[in-house]
């Protein structure tokens, strides 16, 4: 009994080394991550954004460029005309896959969730090329269309925007189906048995309670599309065969063809600054916390 | 369509805007589970009517035809004698309030009260006109504005209310409509919902698996047990006169004394149960048949001592309950096994404890037979 009482107050009172508040350990434990995330990361960025400002003079001189130079003006008009054309078009084929997968039962949902997810694992560069061998001019869909008749001569399918396009919807669009399909699992099959019982037609049904609802994921799905189309490399580089230049490509250019630092690093800069501008007006309209998984 | 068209106000007068419905041998098999067995009947127009039953019953599922949600296996939907079984819901003019109300929540509650009147096109002014009156009609006038999310649960059943009858619907349907409210408020709502239903005189009818609001509400209960229809009646006559086992059981309490008829006679039949001889008035089969007698336990009475009664018997008290306006005692008898005995407890005549022997006394036509469920099949 006199030793178990001997314990007890020594036990209870704080130990003078260690008088850290409570939570100091948990931030200690994120220490390493966010060190290794500074190191290799932020820091890596804010040298690009020092080099857009330093190479090859100090000063404003890459960003002055930005209105000046037809070039860089044509490359940035290319990439954003690019990536909203494709944001479009995987949204309005990811719709209709989510909501297909939405509605339907257990079984098939996994199965259409696995033909949905499965061009995630195959390598994008396996993918590029796999359009360019249908696409091109001797390509199956090329012969297939002249065996059937229907054109003369072979369609100009690959090496351009329409190639570039195509093969960025087909990457994208899983990226679409996600978080439209989180929204719209999210709402209850009875409004919607409610909305018809109360003399809505099927088609009434989907455009005043179904598309409201599902509207966040919509929102959600259009950002996170678009905000990825921006920084395409290897595909728009295979599918666009050197002649549409998109930002990532005329990045590369810059830095490792032409040397030119400063110019690369300014654009970069700029890219960044348009995807953080974008989350931050965006995040003020959907959750975003939902978008990336967290949230509940 | 034709009922938007007509103007005036939601309330009705004298004469009856109800429509009735009749089911024709109404079926639903999902696979080898019969969810609905051949269940027909009908709801005069204004009536009240509520399909109670436990869950598994097929209540649901009877509404949900009904409505037009799920097709019949077999059978017909009448409405006025019109044949509408093959019509989809959106095409039957039914108002229907769901279970959790599915209020739209992107909608204010004047926009999801205009949900009906938008999608069957009618004008802005009417249908401002109408949504006004609706709400006037479930005292949420000042809520306009308000989103479902902002409201009580209370106040979601009044807008799901106000949203289902806005269009006139040529009936009501009510699938578990207050299952989703504390005790108080449900007691209040079904007041309201009575006080409604009398106002604007349609038809309702009403899903639920909570007896006393069957009881409370209608002037029609269809009981239910695995798919069928067990008995239909006006709620007194469903509790007093209780056609199975089953139907006695699930409205309210009962005690069951099974026993043979001895003899039959004018003054009344004598029913021997274990060494008890029972005087029940009526007749509950021919000598020699073994009957199933319901007893109510608020029918029993204690005798005081020397009293007499038609039907006695002794017995000591093996537990006991307060339940604030009554005693719930559970008495041992030695013929009858254990009977359970409502006993108002302002000026009871005992004060219960275990073990204490009591007396049990009850009249020839407290009793009344019932036939056992599978008998009644």
């Amino acid at each position: 009994m006199p030793r178990d009482a001997a314990v007890l107050p020594a036990a209870a009172a704080p130990r003078p080394g260690l008088a850290l508040p409570r939570e100091a350990g948990w931030w200690l434990l994120l220490l390493p991550a966010f060190l290794l995330m500074t190191a290799l990361y932020v820091a890596p960025i804010l040298q690009v954004l020092a080099i857009s400002f330093t190479e090859p003079t100090p000063g404003l001189g890459n960003y002055e460029r930005l209105f000046t130079a037809a070039g860089v003006q044509r490359v940035i008009g290319t990439t954003l005309r690019i990536c909203a054309v494709t944001t479009v078009v995987a949204l309005v084929l990811g719709y209709a896959l989510a909501y297909v997968i939405a509605l339907a039962s257990p079984r098939a949902r996994r199965w259409w969730l696995l033909g949905v997810l499965l061009p995630l694992w195959i390598s994008v560069l396996v993918r590029a090329f796999a359009w360019v061998t249908l696409l091109r001019r001797q390509g199956l869909v090329n012969e297939g269309l002249l065996a059937a008749g229907l054109i003369e001569e072979p369609l100009k399918l690959v090496w351009n925007e329409f190639g570039i396009v195509v093969g960025m919807v087909h990457y994208m669009v899983p990226y679409a189906v996600l978080p439209m399909l989180a929204a719209m699992r999210e709402i209850d099959p009875r409004l919607l048995a409610a909305a018809r019982g109360l003399g809505a037609s099927r088609l009434t049904v989907f455009g005043r309670v179904f598309l409201p609802l599902s509207m966040p994921g919509l929102v959600a799905a259009g950002v996170l599309v678009f905000i990825v189309s921006l920084g395409f490399y290897i595909t728009p580089a295979i599918l666009g065969g050197g002649k549409t230049l998109m930002a990532a490509e005329w990045i590369k250019l810059q830095i490792l063809d032409l040397v030119r630092w400063g110019m690369g690093a300014m654009l970069a800069s700029v890219l960044v600054v348009t995807i953080l501008a974008t989350l931050a007006i965006f995040a003020r309209v959907v959750d975003l916390r939902r978008l990336f998984g967290g949230g509940h | 369509m034709t009922a938007v068209a007509r103007p005036g106000a939601l309330v009705a007068g004298a004469e009856s805007a109800g429509h009735a419905l009749e089911l024709r041998g109404l079926s639903k098999r999902y696979g080898g589970f019969t969810a609905v067995d051949a269940v027909s009947l009908r709801v005069e127009r204004g009536q009240f009517l509520t399909l109670l039953g436990p869950s598994g019953s097929g209540k649901t599922t009877i509404l949900m035809m009904i409505a037009g949600f799920v097709a019949p296996g077999e059978g017909a939907v009448l409405l006025d004698g019109r044949d509408i079984t093959a019509l989809p819901p959106e095409r039957r003019d039914f108002g229907m309030v769901f279970q959790g109300y599915a209020l739209f929540p992107h909608m204010t509650v004047a926009e999801n009260v205009a949900f009906p009147l938008r999608v069957r096109r009618l004008g802005r002014a009417a249908r401002e006109e109408k949504v006004r009156a609706a709400l006037d009609l479930v005292q949420l006038s000042g809520f306009a504005d308000r989103r479902p999310s902002q409201l009580s649960g209370g106040q979601q059943q009044r807008v799901a209310l106000a949203r289902a009858l806005v269009f006139d619907p040529d009936l009501l349907l009510l699938d578990e409509p207050l299952s989703a409210l504390d005790r108080k408020l449900r007691a209040e709502l079904q007041e309201e919902l009575k006080a409604l239903h009398r106002r604007i005189g349609r038809t309702f009818v009403s899903v639920t698996h909570d007896q006393e609001e069957a009881l409370s509400l209608s002037d029609q209960v269809a009981i239910l047990n695995h798919g069928r229809l067990v008995q239909l009646g006006p709620p007194e006559a469903l509790y007093e006169r209780p056609r199975t086992r089953f139907v006695a059981g699930f409205l309210g309490h009962s005690n069951f004394l099974r026993g043979t008829v001895r003899e039959v006679a004018a003054a009344g039949s004598v029913v021997q149960a274990g060494g008890t001889r029972l005087l029940q008035r009526d007749e509950p089969g021919p000598p020699g048949a073994t009957v199933l007698l319901s007893l109510r336990p608020e029918k029993i009475a204690l005798l005081a001592e020397g009293e007499g009664a038609e039907n006695a018997v002794a017995g000591s008290i093996a537990a006991w309950a307060y339940l604030g306006a009554g005693y719930s005692l559970s008495v041992a008898t030695c013929d009858l096994g254990v009977l359970h005995v409502a006993l108002p407890a302002w000026r009871a005549p005992i004060a219960p404890r275990e073990g204490l022997p009591v007396r049990l006394g009850w009249s020839a036509e407290a009793a009344v037979p019932v036939l056992e469920d599978a008998d009644a099949a």
